[in-house]
């Protein structure tokens, strides 16, 4: 039962924030960015202005709605860098061994030693702010857990009968890695998929929040909070809206992650329940 | 013991030199000089001064041969604009951060773990769904949003703390920043709790200890609680350096004077001694912690030998 709603919430939210991003055109009132009319400064919610305004007039129902586009393209983009990496070296590892298997882990080691964080905020610093280094930043450092799963996984089945038949039968290692490996370990790697989609929304959340991540005026939510913390005090609705956006996403995401798991990774369900 | 002690520490040489190299190497290609972004006037011959000041005009390879060699008398360099020491201004931020991260910790252990417990000990309850849901939630939030919804009500609206700053270091200051950093890791613990006291309940060992008569309170306290510190440690040392970089806004958010401001500071004027150091002192302090945490597994667990 609980099963089903995690499934079912966080499948919904997820996909309501798929949806406000593709039709944000449709949805926003205004444009995000250029519609600014100090007239309309610091309105507070309305039947007007669904979320407010800000500080230089601009809708911020508008804005959080494109907002979405930045931070799902971030998530999802990132996140499928990160599993590509992860699982390219992970798998490869495991099945090879040797001196590889050596390099690989020394890798993952050092990326596990550098909180993930700081090393995007160290990556940002040296290419810039803007949507690609942010691609490239979040994209490079959130992969280990990914390649120590596809790692353990591919040295349990490189002895498995199946496999061991497809190299008799002649298959290269490649085939037998992407055709025969791959598709067992996929279950657990996209759960972690999942979850890490979570945190890159959070991580690009953060570094925008920091004046590392999109630049301002595109509405980016971390960008928006980094911008309301100075009107506080004058217009608290700033913070509030945005900042919902990010955790509703991200909820979505970890129930869906959690709900995929119950199903996907039937061990740790029997270690859960 | 002793000997044990050693190997781990020669063990993390390794990965401190290749963080070294890491930041040295990603510091080295930044594009543009650092010079010129420094100086408005462009004159080429104050540049190659200022180049030649810094050490810059030598090739790569040399300037990391310096900087190791430098590094290990303790040198981090000095900050190009200031020429302030690095390390004195690591040394300086040192503490708050600790305190900061402490706290936080200290509040995450003390909320989650009970939390996750209570909930295991009723898998379905109303407690146990609630919790798990408030855990779920506090793992979803952006740090930095919470932070500022508790600055709002707690300093602005009701006037209880203050909303940023150090201030004299005295507690009230630290209440705010540390609540907001604690929140994921008390939730991630909560979890973590959980999952391992209901799998450790169906644990043989514990089927016995129930069947040879053991009151349920003894089962728990002698038998759960001890095996589940295992698991509760191990993440409390993962989650060290997740709070490492989540202090970096959490500080920036409460104008907290620690490393993490220290290095955001530094990133954005691209005061690359002070980044570069900043990020070593992190690895550090997260390869420590995860030591410590090694040698008390075995302090619980007698089973874990260090051979």
């Amino acid at each position: 039962m609980k099963l089903r709603a995690n499934l079912v919430i966080g499948g919904s939210l997820f996909a309501l924030a798929i949806i406000v991003g593709l039709l944000a055109p449709w949805l926003a009132h205004t444009d995000p960015v250029m519609d600014a009319n100090l007239m309309n400064a610091e309105e507070p919610p309305s039947w007007t202005w669904w979320f407010g305004t800000d500080g230089q007039g601009r809708d911020i129902y508008s804005r959080v709605v494109y907002g979405a586009r930045i931070s799902l393209t971030v998530g999802i983009v990132s996140q499928l860098i990160n599993s590509i990496i992860g699982v390219g070296l992970g798998l490869s590892a495991g099945y090879f061994g040797g001196w590889w298997d050596d390099v690989v882990n020394a890798l993952t080691n050092l990326m596990l030693a550098i909180p993930s964080l700081i090393f995007a905020l160290a990556i940002m610093a040296v290419l810039g702010p803007g949507l690609t280094s942010l691609l490239i930043a979040l994209g490079l450092t959130n992969w280990s857990f990914t390649c120590r799963l596809a790692r353990a996984s591919a040295l349990s089945l490189r002895n498995q009968g199946y496999v061991q038949a497809a190299t008799v039968l002649g298959y290269g290692d490649l085939r037998i890695m992407i055709t025969q490996l791959l598709p067992n370990m996929l279950g657990p790697i996209v759960v972690i998929g999942t979850l890490g989609m979570g945190s890159a929304v959070l991580s690009e959340a953060a570094l925008s929040f920091l004046g590392l991540g999109v630049r301002p005026p595109f509405p980016s939510w971390g960008s928006m909070l980094s911008e309301a913390r100075d009107q506080i005090t004058t217009a608290p609705w700033l913070s509030v809206f945005p900042g919902l956006a990010i955790f509703l996403t991200v909820l979505g995401l970890n129930l869906l992650g959690d709900g995929l798991r119950d199903i996907l990774d039937p061990q740790s369900r029997s270690r859960r329940t | 013991m002793l000997s044990f002690l050693i190997r781990r520490i020669l063990q993390t040489i390794p990965t401190v030199l290749a963080v070294v190299l890491l930041v040295f190497v990603l510091f080295s290609v930044v594009p543009g000089s650092i010079v010129s972004t420094m100086s408005d006037d462009s004159d080429p011959q104050v540049e190659l001064r200022m180049k030649k000041q810094l050490g810059l005009d030598q090739p790569v390879y040399m300037r990391f041969g310096v900087y190791v060699a430098r590094l290990a008398t303790g040198d981090l360099g000095a900050s190009f604009r200031t020429r302030e020491p690095v390390t004195t201004m690591i040394a300086k931020r040192a503490w708050p951060t600790l305190q900061l991260i402490f706290a936080s910790m200290a509040f995450a252990v003390l909320l989650g773990v009970p939390l996750g417990f209570i909930a295991a000990l009723r898998p379905g309850s109303l407690v146990d769904t609630v919790s798990m849901v408030l855990a779920v939630s506090g793992l979803s939030l952006a740090k930095f949003w919470l932070g500022l919804l508790l600055m709002y009500l707690f300093a602005l609206r009701l006037g209880w703390l203050p909303s940023f700053g150090y201030g004299d270091g005295s507690l009230k200051y630290l209440i705010l920043p540390a609540v907001t950093l604690g929140v994921s890791p008390m939730a991630l613990l909560a979890r973590t709790t959980r999952a391992a006291v209901l799998e450790i309940m169906t644990a043989d060992f514990v089927r016995t200890a129930r069947s040879k008569g053991m009151s349920e309170t003894r089962v728990v306290k002698w038998h759960v609680m001890r095996n589940a510190l295992v698991l509760i440690l191990t993440t409390m040392g993962l989650q060290f350096g997740a709070l490492m970089g989540q202090a970096v806004v959490v500080e920036k958010l409460f104008s907290w004077p620690g490393i993490g401001s220290l290095l955001v500071d530094s990133v954005l004027q691209r005061g690359i001694p002070a980044v570069q150091g900043s990020i070593l002192v992190v690895v550090l302090f997260f390869l420590a912690i995860n030591l410590l945490i090694d040698v008390l597994y075995g302090v619980i667990d007698p089973r874990i030998r260090y051979a």
